[in-house]
């Protein structure tokens, strides 16, 4: 005031205006001052002019009396991002997708400042909602805003079905605009499109819990029902780090094998070929091998016997036996192999080749004990008998391997579900498996 | 203070300019609109009283844009069929004047140009691009207003106006543009939006319960 300026001319008002519906005499509050355009009387649901200091009425609609009232009622303020609102606003909108409408609700957030804000409610899933101040670029079936690209999800036509409080905007019911999702969850993107404007906004997926929070809400919200075009996914979005971890743990686990693999003591440390002849006259069949070294730490034994029968078996009794202690590992083997052909074709059965791993042997000076059986009316077989020390066992590599490759492929799978059950509601939906209903 | 003084042709009241390159302003006791000419002020018509409106910046706002202070000297309220908006008048410390909108609390500072082979009216429609200073601008609203009432000290005489039509632009990265069709030849502004915070905003209107 130091330079004279004469006290402002326009003071200050206060900010709420107590007026009167001209249809039926209700009284009307405006929250919102100058910032009302339109303005709804709560009891006879007529749609008045803010702006006409006698609330001329614009529209009238029909309320069903199972009209559901606004979860956050008109005049509730809360804190939202730091700054307060107050809700000012509420309408019921719909699209119809196949002849099923769905239905949702938009609250106007309202701070003299900061100026409007929006909050949508679908079937317990909410959405914070301001207007966009850049122009998003559209491609195609997608729309790039401040370098994120979003999917288009769905385009459909939004009626206004329900309008309760004040409005910045001239809002009547029964009005459309064409509205256009596209999705980056955890936020959305939208256009809504009339005659001479295109609106764009910019919503991000919030949880009713926080809703209740911000405007100190009694109870508790309504459990999110189904998943939601921007709603995050529960499950790791980074699908793609899983299966690099997953990688990564493998080639470790290769290392490792590898490692295990040139660490052990293997090689054959007896070979032998013998001839089975059946009908032996003397009573004992069984023979002992000459004296074989297994060296280095307890280690397994692979005893693998090759035997050349055709249409014939033979049955091996084997005594894994160490001459310095005594202890013996007792097992029986048989190789068998058949074949032919019948009406179904040729078949087989069988193999000429047979192989068994004897664990934790250790080290010392061994022989095998074998006694051989066979069919009695069959010529001669010949087999041979070969023993391995140090066999790589990779039985347990492939229980790690898998132990990380099940929750890698759990996530995944339920990662894909997640998206199927999301964009199943688009526009896009995914292409349907077998019988399973999505 | 340097500023230019007179005194109102209607009711002898001093009128201070806050600009020296204002060629309007009010008087803030009568009302008059005044419109300075070389020697003197003539008074060319009478506002009425500015409808209630609820934009927080009021005369004399000050705040920051790009490290300049501003201070707000006057304004022009428009009117449209979906509401109205305020373009105020600031003026910047380095002495340029520029446009401080509040559209609905949409705040964006813009700078008047000297671009000429701009598009008619009749031209411009919605989606359609044009670039100025290698920035692509795509037309987002065709907007018929009128002129609600001004107050304060405007840069130019626009007491007369009553009907005018904008084209609003819009860019990918916060840009805007105003193409005005006020007179005869279209004049651009090119601005960007700013946010309310960022703006560090002083003197502002206080709101009853807020």
């Amino acid at each position: 005031m130091s330079t004279g300026t004469p006290p402002l001319t326009n003071p200050p008002k206060p900010q709420t205006r107590a007026l009167n519906c001209p249809q039926c005499g209700a009284a009307i509050v405006l929250r919102s001052l100058g910032h009302a355009e339109t303005v709804v009387c709560s009891s006879c649901h007529s749609i008045l002019d803010a702006k006409d200091p006698n609330l001329q009425v614009l529209q009238k609609f029909q309320v069903a009396t199972s009209e559901v009232p606004p979860l956050i009622p008109l005049g509730t303020r809360g804190k939202l991002r730091g700054t307060d609102y107050e809700v000012i606003g509420f309408q019921r909108r719909s699209i119809k997708v196949e002849g099923v409408r769905y239905d949702w609700h938009e609250y106007v957030l309202f701070n003299p400042y900061k100026g409007t804000r929006y909050l949508t409610e679908y079937c317990g899933h909410w959405n914070d909602i301001t207007v966009c101040k850049e122009l998003p670029s559209v491609g195609f079936a997608q729309a790039t805003y401040l370098g994120e690209t979003y999917k288009h999800f769905q385009t459909a036509d939004a009626n206004t079905n329900y309008v309760l409080g004040e409005f910045p905007w001239q809002v009547r019911v029964d009005e459309h605009a064409t509205a256009t999702d596209y999705v980056s969850p955890p936020r959305m993107l939208s256009s809504e499109k009339t005659a001479n404007e295109v609106t764009w906004s910019l919503g991000e997926y919030t949880y009713g819990t926080d809703i209740w929070k911000a405007f100190q809400l009694p109870g508790t919200p309504p459990e999110p029902v189904g998943v939601y075009e921007n709603q995050p996914s529960p499950v790791s979005d980074n699908v793609k780090g899983i299966w690099a971890a997953f990688l990564g743990f493998a080639f470790l686990l290769l290392i490792a094998m590898a490692a295990f693999d040139l660490t052990s003591s293997k090689g054959t440390v007896f070979d032998h070929s013998y001839v089975f002849q059946s009908g032996e006259p003397k009573g004992e069949a069984s023979f002992v091998t000459d004296i074989f070294d297994l060296a280095g730490r307890t280690a397994n034994v692979e005893i693998t016997t090759s035997a050349n029968v055709d249409n014939a078996w033979i049955y091996l009794n084997y005594a894994l036996i160490n001459q310095d202690t005594g202890q013996a590992w007792d097992f029986g083997r048989e190789v068998s192999y058949y074949y032919g052909r019948d009406s179904d074709g040729s078949w087989s059965e069988g193999s000429q080749k047979d192989s068994v791993i004897v664990p934790s042997v250790p080290a010392g000076h061994y022989y095998l004990r074998i006694e051989p059986e066979g069919d009695s009316k069959h010529p001669p077989i010949g087999y041979s008998v070969e023993v391995k020390r140090g066999v790589p066992v990779f039985g347990f590599f492939g229980i790690a391997f898998l132990a990380l490759l099940i929750p890698a492929i759990v996530i995944t799978w339920r990662y894909i579900s997640f998206e199927r059950a999301r964009w199943s509601e688009s526009d896009h939906p995914p292409v349907k498996i077998g019988n399973s209903e999505d | 203070m340097t500023q230019p003084v007179s005194n109102c042709p209607n009711c002898g009241a001093k009128i201070v300019f806050q600009w020296s390159s204002s060629v309007q302003t009010v008087c803030q006791y009568c009302k008059s609109i005044l419109v300075r000419t070389d020697v003197d002020l003539e008074k060319v018509g009478k506002v009425a009283d500015l409808p209630p409106d609820s934009s927080p910046i009021q005369l004399n706002t000050e705040g920051i844009y790009r490290n300049k202070a501003f201070v707000v000297i006057g304004r022009i309220l428009y009117e449209y069929d979906q509401g109205g908006w305020n373009e105020w008048h600031i003026v910047m410390n380095d002495g340029k004047s520029a446009w401080l909108s509040d559209a609905q609390n949409e705040y964006a500072i813009s700078f008047a140009t000297t671009t000429t082979g701009l598009p008619t009216a009749a031209q411009v429609q919605v989606g359609q691009q044009y670039t100025w200073n290698n920035q692509r601008y795509t037309v987002s609203v065709i907007t018929p207003a009128h002129y609600r009432g001004v107050e304060g000290e405007l840069p130019f005489p626009y007491w007369d106006k009553t009907q005018v039509t904008f084209a609003d632009l819009r860019s990918e990265t916060g840009k805007f543009a105003t193409l005005d069709f006020s007179d005869e030849q279209p004049a651009l502004y090119l601005g960007e939006f700013v946010e309310f915070d960022d703006l560090k905003l002083k003197n502002l209107r206080s709101f009853e319960g807020w």
